[in-house]
């Protein structure tokens, strides 16, 4: 069954895993992270990563992301092969194609809100695209709020400033590392709804990695990981759906 | 209490390494200071105690009082004296001591030692022929005017064998005797690295010009007879007015408490040193306790909420220190007690001979050097552990760090800018003073300002590092991170410039004024000196009449002058003439005129403008002077003249000056205008006319500037190496506050690298933050060097009338690089440890 790739019917890969293995430590020590995972994550999806704690959802992320190497298999990012590319291409790859909501720590304090959301254009010497850039503020509700720093910032405002900073290069791909972990549930909401409106209205690609059911049913889809495998998939998922499916993993747990 | 504070210690150990560092350097210098100089002045009051084995009582020449008209005379000590010493009761034996300057010059003829502790004296042939004092290694003793013995160190390093022609000067013509000895000794001038030459007594006598005198008497107590009784029964037989008598255990109880006070005067230097290098360290300290606190806001609040009392908080922050500055001033210590013994090696190796003695480590040093390094972290850490104190419990449930409040800044401002002001209105006031009164107020207004300075870093960092920003932004994101990293922190970025700034404070002030006094200097020597050449002895005695003669003899020259001195009485004080050839001496000297003509013949003289003053002189008034013979004359000011380094007091004509003179004439200088100019050859021509004597030196202006130069190179070099202490320190605490940076933002460094900044941008930006801090503790620095170098130059200028501010633009250019490239090589291993951070762990870690 891990061998079969979750690959549907529709458009092409922005990103794709191929039997993707990560192991730690040797010996007795051996922890398999990774157990040959083979994923797609389309164009234009917004798909969420589930599974219980210790399945393996945030390494599967941070090998697809390119922030983590891996064992064996193989990993692309559009045509780009991971495998093979040493730190410094990776950072590239990163920085040109690629953007982060983490959970906490996604904005730099000495920096105001429109300055964070340039960085990466920044770091690469870009300009940024004018136009777009005032959609993407536009759209996440921060124009009066550009010239702030974090610290003058709800934790709310600050994670917009983050989805903001990661639509703003136009990346082919978007992943989210729980990013409404530290959300109160309001908040939670307008960051999953303008992810979910970046997908719908501009075409983005997003991948998140989330253990809260209600964040997954703002997905068009939902992989769900146990022990390093794929193990389920939905589409369309609801907040109910999603919560039956991850009260069968912990029966699991407790029975096995 | 005590284990949790041992606890965080052995947690925090790689953080408080550069805080142990900083305070292990300054012990180790207090005590090595101490241990040194505390071993040589042992050794030295041990060799000199040996060497008054063989005095009990000293008789050295009393003196008539200067009264009235009649000049200070000393009563010589002469053969009837030593008889008359000799047959007291409780004598024993008495032998008369000779002393003066005698230079030795080596096989290749150039001087051996420093030339001021070449030294002659006579070889006293007592029962037996022999002198006690010095035992004959080799040959025998000197006798007659053509023999000379030599102690074994000199006599060895100047490649003599018993049999030799030594060559050796006195006052200026060269002597060639025949080397009939070579002695032992343990005199403490030879055991410091001088030389010592003996001649028989009356060829002593008749060299050093004392016929049938002796500097010294020194008589032998028979069996049963105390120091003390002799010296009375001598005073008695002598007169206590004509003689000074002296135990042998007084002289040496003299000798080592002057040893001990000219070894304290060097133990105060370096251990001022010392305590700039303590007070750099105090800064990192500071700093490191200060974010040790805010790293463990969270844990401090708990410790709080579960009911420890704010003193318990901060007692265990101060017992952290306290282990601190234990484990660093024990390692001080035993570096300190390293140096001691390495710095006696290093001196022995430059030529200096130290007397061999034990290392001395006194319980005073170890108790010093425990208390210093103990008492230095708890004051640092004093501040540190209060606010701790002040975190509130609830910290302990908010995510947020506590940000250093802006209105405490606002207290600090207005406190800095006020000391600052008062700082900088002493120095003022203080350079409009005259010289010795403006010292005081101007090192007080100068320790202000610096305080001053101090508290006003954090404010300053924020437009002197802005104005940086141009240059920065060729480093893309990497510069302008740096830029506002060191901005995020005003109070840290401060105290860490603020260390740096000390030691280029002193270095830049030092180096401005040695460079303004040098050329000071030698615009005095082109200005007042129209000589080609100054002829002089290199002890600075006075020069034999012959090499006057000598040197008018020698083809090319055109005009000699000699300057000698001799003490005269005008309106019942001492006043020092100055005997010239009223012929030539316009020839030779430039003086800068008040009034009058510069006149100097017959008993026209002219007499500079303090003395004019302080006597009531005007150009035409006339003065009655008496001489040292005690004859007495009316002379006529024709002129008064503006002093400087060169010529100060009454200039008299020698013929008028010389028949009224006691002792040979002798001249403390000779100025000599020859038709060709002062070149190699010219003075080739002179030097080899005067017999290539080691003793006497032959300087044309250039050479007198550079003598000035190379006393002023050997000062800033000494001071330099011992301020790079301070700097040495100050790397350190850049190191351990980019360190903590590095490990407080690992977060960040991780967000960055994962949106895409490579491991060099991290690291180019964590060195160019290094860079900024340093460049800003280095300006700061410079500004204030150049201040006070400026603002003591204002009180120098009163005593040098030539000085002018120089700045050593090329220097300051180099210390601001040296600025540099602290940044760059404390950042080294901070950027290598920022650039390495697993940036997953980072992401993800609390």
């Amino acid at each position: 069954m891990t061998t079969t790739p979750f690959a549907g019917p529709t458009t092409t890969a922005a990103a794709r895993a191929t039997d993707l293995t990560k192991v730690y430590g040797e010996g007795e020590t051996r922890v398999v992270a990774l157990d040959g995972v083979c994923v797609d994550f389309r164009q234009a999806q917004f798909t969420a990563i589930m599974g219980p704690s210790g399945s393996g959802k945030s390494t599967l992320m941070h090998c697809v992301a390119g922030l983590d190497t891996f064992s064996s298999g193989s990993v692309r990012i559009g045509d780009t092969e991971l495998g093979s590319l040493k730190d410094k291409q990776l950072t590239k790859l990163r920085r040109d194609k690629i953007g982060f909501i983490f959970q906490a720590f996604n904005l730099l304090p000495t920096l105001t809100a429109l300055e964070n959301i340039t960085l990466p254009m920044d770091i690469a010497g870009r300009k940024p695209d004018q136009q777009w850039l005032e959609n993407v503020i536009r759209m996440v509700g921060l124009s009066d709020r550009l010239g702030h720093r974090p610290s003058q910032l709800s934790g709310g405002q600050q994670q917009r400033v983050a989805v903001a900073r990661a639509l703003a290069s136009k990346p082919e791909i978007i992943f989210g590392d729980e990013p409404t972990g530290n959300l109160d549930s309001r908040s939670g909401a307008e960051v999953l709804g303008f992810l979910r409106n970046s997908v719908r209205e501009l075409g983005q690609t997003v991948v998140m990695v989330t253990h809260d059911p209600v964040a997954a049913a703002y997905a068009d889809r939902v992989v769900f990981l146990a022990d390093g495998r794929i193990v389920d998939e939905t589409y369309e998922p609801t907040a109910d759906a999603v919560l039956d499916r991850m009260k069968r993993f912990d029966a699991k747990g407790r029975t096995s | 209490m005590f284990r949790t504070a041992l606890r965080n210690v052995f947690a925090h150990k790689a953080r408080l390494l550069m805080t142990v560092l900083a305070v292990m350097l300054g012990v180790a210098f207090v005590s090595g200071t101490l241990v040194f100089t505390n071993t040589i002045s042992h050794a030295l009051s041990k060799s000199s105690a040996k060497g008054f084995d063989h005095v009990d009582v000293a008789l050295t020449p009393g003196a008539t009082a200067a009264a009235g008209d009649k000049v200070s005379k000393e009563v010589k000590l002469t053969d009837a004296t030593l008889g008359k010493a000799e047959s007291v009761p409780g004598a024993a034996s008495a032998y008369g001591v000779v002393s003066g300057y005698a230079a030795v010059a080596g096989q290749d003829g150039k001087l051996v030692g420093n030339g001021f502790a070449s030294q002659g004296g006579n070889y006293w042939a007592g029962s037996g022929g022999k002198d006690v004092r010095y035992p004959l290694k080799e040959g025998s003793a000197p006798h007659g005017r053509n023999q000379v013995a030599l102690d074994a160190k000199t006599a060895e390093r100047a490649g003599y064998k018993v049999g030799d022609r030594v060559r050796l000067s006195v006052d200026g013509p060269v002597l060639t005797p025949t080397l009939s000895g070579i002695f032992t000794t343990d005199d403490g001038n030879v055991a410091a690295g001088g030389s010592l030459a003996l001649f028989d007594t009356a060829t002593a006598q008749r060299l050093f010009h004392k016929p049938g005198a002796y500097d010294e008497i020194d008589v032998t107590a028979a069996a049963g007879t105390g120091q003390d009784r002799l010296k009375r029964n001598i005073g008695k037989a002598l007169g206590d007015a004509a003689v000074h008598t002296e135990t042998g255990q007084q002289l040496a109880d003299d000798q080592a408490s002057q040893i001990t006070s000219s070894m304290s005067s060097m133990r105060t230097m370096l251990l001022i040193f010392a305590g700039i290098a303590l007070f750099v360290g105090v800064f990192i300290i500071a700093n490191t306790f200060t974010m040790l606190v805010a790293q463990r806001t969270k844990e401090l609040a708990l410790m709080r909420a579960v009911g420890a009392s704010r003193r318990q908080v901060t007692r265990s922050v101060l017992l952290e220190a306290f282990v601190v500055g234990s484990v660093a001033a024990v390692t001080g210590l035993a570096v300190g007690v390293g140096i001691g013994a390495g710095m006696r090696a290093l001196i022995s190796d430059t030529g200096a001979v130290i007397p061999d003695g034990p290392l001395v480590v006194s319980p005073g040093t170890v108790v010093s050097a425990l208390v210093v390094g103990i008492l230095v972290t708890l004051l640092a850490a004093w501040l540190p552990g209060h606010r701790a104190a002040k975190i509130p419990p609830v910290a302990a449930m908010s995510a947020v760090h506590a940000a250093p409040t802006t209105k405490s800044l606002v207290l600090r401002n207005t406190l800095g800018a006020l000391v600052s002001a008062v700082g900088v209105t002493a120095v003022l006031a203080a350079t409009a003073m005259s010289g010795s009164s403006g010292r005081m107020p101007m090192a007080a207004g100068a320790g202000l300002l610096v305080i001053g300075v101090f508290i006003l870093t954090p404010v300053l960092s924020r437009p002197l590092i802005a104005a940086a920003a141009p240059v920065l932004r060729a480093f893309g994101v990497s510069g302008k991170l740096a830029r506002l990293n060191a901005v995020r922190n005003p109070r840290r970025t401060a105290a860490t410039a603020s260390a740096l700034m000390i030691g280029l404070t002193l270095i830049t002030g030092l180096t401005v004024i040695a460079g303004s006094v040098q050329s000071g200097i030698d615009k005095m020597a082109a200005d007042s000196l129209k000589a080609d050449y100054v002829v002089s002895m290199a002890n600075g005695n006075p020069l034999s009449p012959e090499v006057l003669k000598t040197l008018d003899k020698t083809d090319g020259v055109t005009a000699t002058s000699g300057l000698s001195n001799s003490p005269s009485r005008i309106d019942g004080t001492t006043e020092f003439l100055t005997g010239v050839n009223g012929g030539t001496i316009r020839q030779l000297a430039q003086l800068t005129m008040r009034s009058g003509t510069f006149t100097v013949g017959g008993s026209h003289v002219v007499v500079d403008d303090e003395t004019a003053e302080q006597h009531s002189l005007t150009t035409g008034s006339s003065f009655t002077v008496h001489y040292e013979d005690g004859k007495r004359q009316r002379l006529k000011v024709a002129g008064v003249y503006q002093h400087n380094e060169i010529m100060r007091g009454i200039l008299i004509d020698t013929r008028t000056l010389d028949p009224h003179l006691t002792d040979a004439v002798s001249d403390m200088q000779v100025m000599v205008k020859t038709s060709g100019g002062a070149t190699d050859a010219t003075k080739d021509r002179l030097t080899r006319a005067l017999g290539d004597n080691p003793a006497v030196k032959v300087q044309d202006r250039q050479d007198i500037s550079d003598q000035v130069a190379r006393i002023f190179t050997l000062m800033l070099n000494m001071l330099y190496g011992l301020l790079a202490m301070a700097v040495i320190v100050a790397v350190l605490g850049v190191i351990n506050t980019l360190a903590m940076s590095v490990f407080e933002r690992r977060q960040e460094i991780g967000m960055l690298r994962a949106i895409g900044v490579n491991r060099k941008g991290v690291k180019r930006m964590v060195r160019l933050e290094s860079l900024i801090i340093s460049l800003f503790g280095g300006a700061l620095g410079l500004g204030l060097g150049v201040f006070f170098g400026w603002a003591a130059g204002e009180l120098i200028s009163g005593s040098l009338s030539t000085y002018e501010l120089n700045l050593p633009w090329g220097r300051m250019a180099l210390f601001l690089a040296l600025a540099a490239v602290v940044g760059i090589l404390a950042a080294l291993w901070p950027a290598r440890r920022a650039a390495r951070l697993n940036m997953l762990a980072a992401i993800k870690a609390e």
